[in-house]
């Protein structure tokens, strides 16, 4: 393995060497802060440093790696006093209060004059009023993992409608297990069902436009479906007892542990499963079912991306670095199994060989008509996104709260999108 | 004559102001730093509450409006407000409990040094591990309050994760490091009362409670007044713990005004500069309302004193 990942680090100076010819010689201090602090993708940022370096001798490249979680209230002041010459964020709504204040470099330029070919499929996420403002790297879907050895042992299979699932999960219940793993303590895994209830009730139209405060929370009857959806599975006892007090990952071991089958999640759920001693024989995935007949589905694939902040100083090599990510060998290499373990951006690249990766990919390239949503929590603007997650954790804990919820949420709504 | 006169003029502006000026020159660092780091920031919070800001672009004028939504219709606020009071109220339970294990750790056994630091040692810990223990505690499967509930036959109880006791489980867990510190307070505050005097109370035949009431706590009154300053000031500044313990849920229930300023202003989905102004504002004179109570009769003592 180690030689294989050598051969390609090799392979991919080559081809350095092959296009940076083809340009003008960067040279200057390229500064970097990315956020990938976890392990893994550190060592991606890292490599992809060095081997940027490589391509341009002249280039000076300083990388400062921060904390993920920090860099969510850091980045304010990154990009205001003395910004470095390329940044990590978020794509979508997440990128707006940026935007606004005109600290993300315009880079329209790039995707209209092909620097950035095969990224078509992500632009939308990177679009604001028209006008791009970063690149993606890497994004990964949303979807049901499950126990593949528990449904066998139930002889369940699959479900692709909600009765399917409903009936499914009333299987499970009475072989004494939950059908789902949660754990809201940070709100946001509820924000997740909700996107996908929404998505398949009424549709990814429908679900964007309350993201953009469009539609009621209270007059819409869509809504109301969609709590009431969500509602049946609850009144079931579907999500195990008291996940309010848990985190996603201490909820985790209800589903490790064979006490809930599935689990609504990011693919980066997978990692800690296999960790926990789960095989692959053991865990599947399945995308949500259809919920109302002939909605084209929408999906969760949350995007992270590059930006170039609007003070950087040496905007020529960031620009090409932005190139050289998105580029397809490099997305190939930087999300397969060994390295981020997610989905490449670019349609020319292709997808390491592990069940849930081409599942994935399969899924959000033919099976995703209606449109892909970012999250609740990146398509929602911030304020409206925490009131409205906490107000889905009380509706998954005391349903019977519904109408004075969804009462907070049109307050919040008339307030925060006037 | 005249050589006198010479060496008065070469005495510098300093040798001749040497009194009034030297206190101010000693004094100067500390007025720096006090009005660099609290002073102007008060009166830049209420500039900022005043506006509606996000912390990147333009600043807006909103007049009183984020006070107006404040205390008209945020229920977030009254939340967090009547959680400040039940911590305030129920904080204050540390001194009594404090003062308790004071007096009963307050004799002269073997090992009582031993004893001693032990009931100190919470107090030692940081507020995020006391945090932790407790949720660990309390968790509602596996935590040691359910199993010992579970012993003398009663129901699981998800505390933290049920809105109406979550805040009350956050000062439970906060007393416990508290009351170490009040308890330490009367401890040394035991140590200076006057033997004479519970001797003659002795000879005047007064016991127990008695000889407590009367005797011992109007000696431990210095004792007292720092033990309740410390607490109000740690029960206004319970942040950590909440956050540790429940990051203000299920659902915002046990939010506190200092925690809710901190999700407006600073958290992940915050930079409502603002309105996080206009609550730290509301802060502000809460505690100024107890600063100036404190200063006054810290004031009236030494007056009495004299």
């Amino acid at each position: 393995m180690n030689r294989t990942l050598k051969a390609s680090v090799l392979g991919l100076a080559g081809l350095g060497l092959l296009t940076s010819t083809a340009l003008a010689e960067l040279t200057g201090d390229l500064r970097i802060i990315s956020d990938m602090s976890n392990p893994s993708p550190r060592a991606v940022m890292e490599s992809l440093a060095a081997e940027f370096g490589e391509m341009h001798p002249d280039l000076n490249i300083e990388l400062e790696i921060v904390d993920r979680e920090a860099w969510k209230t850091q980045i304010r002041n990154a990009l205001s006093a003395n910004p470095p010459d390329v940044i990590n964020w978020y794509a979508a709504n997440r990128m707006l209060p940026y935007v606004n204040a005109g600290l993300f470099e315009d880079i329209t330029d790039m995707w209209d004059d092909g620097s950035l070919t095969g990224l078509d499929a992500v632009r939308g996420a990177m679009t604001i009023d028209g006008r791009q403002w970063g690149v993606p790297y890497t994004y990964y879907q949303w979807g049901v993992y499950y126990r593949e050895d528990i449904f066998n042992e139930l002889g369940l299979s699959e479900p692709t409608t909600f009765e399917e699932e409903i009936a499914n999960c009333q299987v499970i219940l009475d072989s004494g297990r939950k059908c789902y793993a949660i754990g809201t303590k940070f709100l946001w895994t509820a924000g997740g069902w909700f996107d996908y209830l929404n998505m398949r009730t009424n549709g990814f139209d429908h679900h964007m436009a309350l993201a953009q405060g469009e539609l009621s929370w209270t007059e819409d009857e869509g809504v109301r479906e969609t709590f009431a959806n969500w509602r049946r599975l609850i009144d079931m006892g579907a999500f195990v007892d008291d996940h309010q007090s848990y985190s996603w990952q201490e909820a985790l071991t209800f589903f490790t542990d064979g006490d809930a089958t599935a689990y609504l999640m990011g693919n980066f759920a997978v990692a800690p499963m296999r960790d926990a001693g789960l095989s692959d024989d053991q865990i599947d995935f399945y995308q949500f079912p259809v919920i109302t007949e002939g909605l084209p589905q929408g999906e969760d694939a949350p995007t992270d991306t590059f930006h170039i902040p609007s003070g950087a100083q040496n905007k020529e090599a960031a620009r090409a670095f932005l190139q050289f990510v998105t580029s397809p060998d490099v997305q190939t290499r930087i999300n397969n199994g060994d390295n981020l373990g997610q989905l490449p951006v670019n349609a020319n690249s292709s997808v390491d060989a592990d069940e849930f990766l081409e599942q994935g990919f399969e899924m959000l390239s033919q099976n995703a008509q209606g449109g892909v949503a970012q999250f609740f929590d990146r398509d929602f603007p911030a304020e409206m996104a925490s009131v409205g997650m906490e107000g889905l954790q009380e509706f998954m804990v005391f349903p019977d709260n519904l109408d004075d919820i969804l009462e907070r949420l049109e307050d919040a709504r008339q307030r925060i999108y006037q | 004559m005249v050589s006198a006169t010479a060496t008065v003029q070469r005495r510098s502006w300093y040798k001749r102001n040497e009194i009034a000026t030297t206190p101010w020159l000693f004094l100067l660092p500390g007025i720096l730093f006090f009005s660099v780091y609290v002073v102007i920031p008060i009166f830049q919070s209420v500039w900022i509450s005043f506006h509606e800001w996000d912390g990147l672009g333009e600043m807006t004028w909103v007049g009183l409006g984020n006070y107006e939504r404040l205390l008209t219709d945020d229920r977030k606020f009254d939340t967090s407000f009547w959680n400040n009071v039940r911590w305030l109220i129920l904080y204050l339970l540390a001194i009594p409990a404090g003062l308790f294990i004071a007096l009963f750790l307050n004799q002269t056994v073997r090992g009582i040094r031993l004893y001693k630091s032990m009931f100190f040692f919470p107090f030692v810990l940081s507020q995020v591990v006391v945090g932790l223990v407790f949720s660990w505690f309390y968790l509602p499967r596996e935590g040691l309050l359910n199993a010992m509930l579970a012993l003398v036959g009663l129901g699981p109880v998800n505390i933290l994760g049920d809105p109406t006791l979550a805040t009350y489980g956050i000062i439970a867990a906060g007393l416990w490091p508290q009351t170490a510190y009040c308890m330490i307070l009367y401890l040394t505050g035991l140590n200076a009362v006057d033997p004479e005097q519970i001797e003659a109370g002795r000879l005047d035949g007064a016991k127990g409670f008695k000889m407590l009431w009367y005797v011992i706590l109007p000696q431990l009154k210095p004792a007292t007044f720092i033990a309740f300053v410390v607490t109000i000031i740690g029960a206004l500044r319970s942040f950590d713990l909440i956050s540790v313990m429940t990051n203000g849920g299920p659902f915002g229930s046990t939010r506190v005004l200092s925690f809710y300023m901190f999700e407006e202003s600073l958290s992940e989905f915050g930079f409502r500069m603002g309105y996080g102004a206009a609550i730290a504002v509301v802060l502000f004179f809460l505690m100024l309302g107890f600063i100036v109570y404190f200063l006054y009769s810290m004031w009236r003592e030494e007056k009495g004193a004299r």
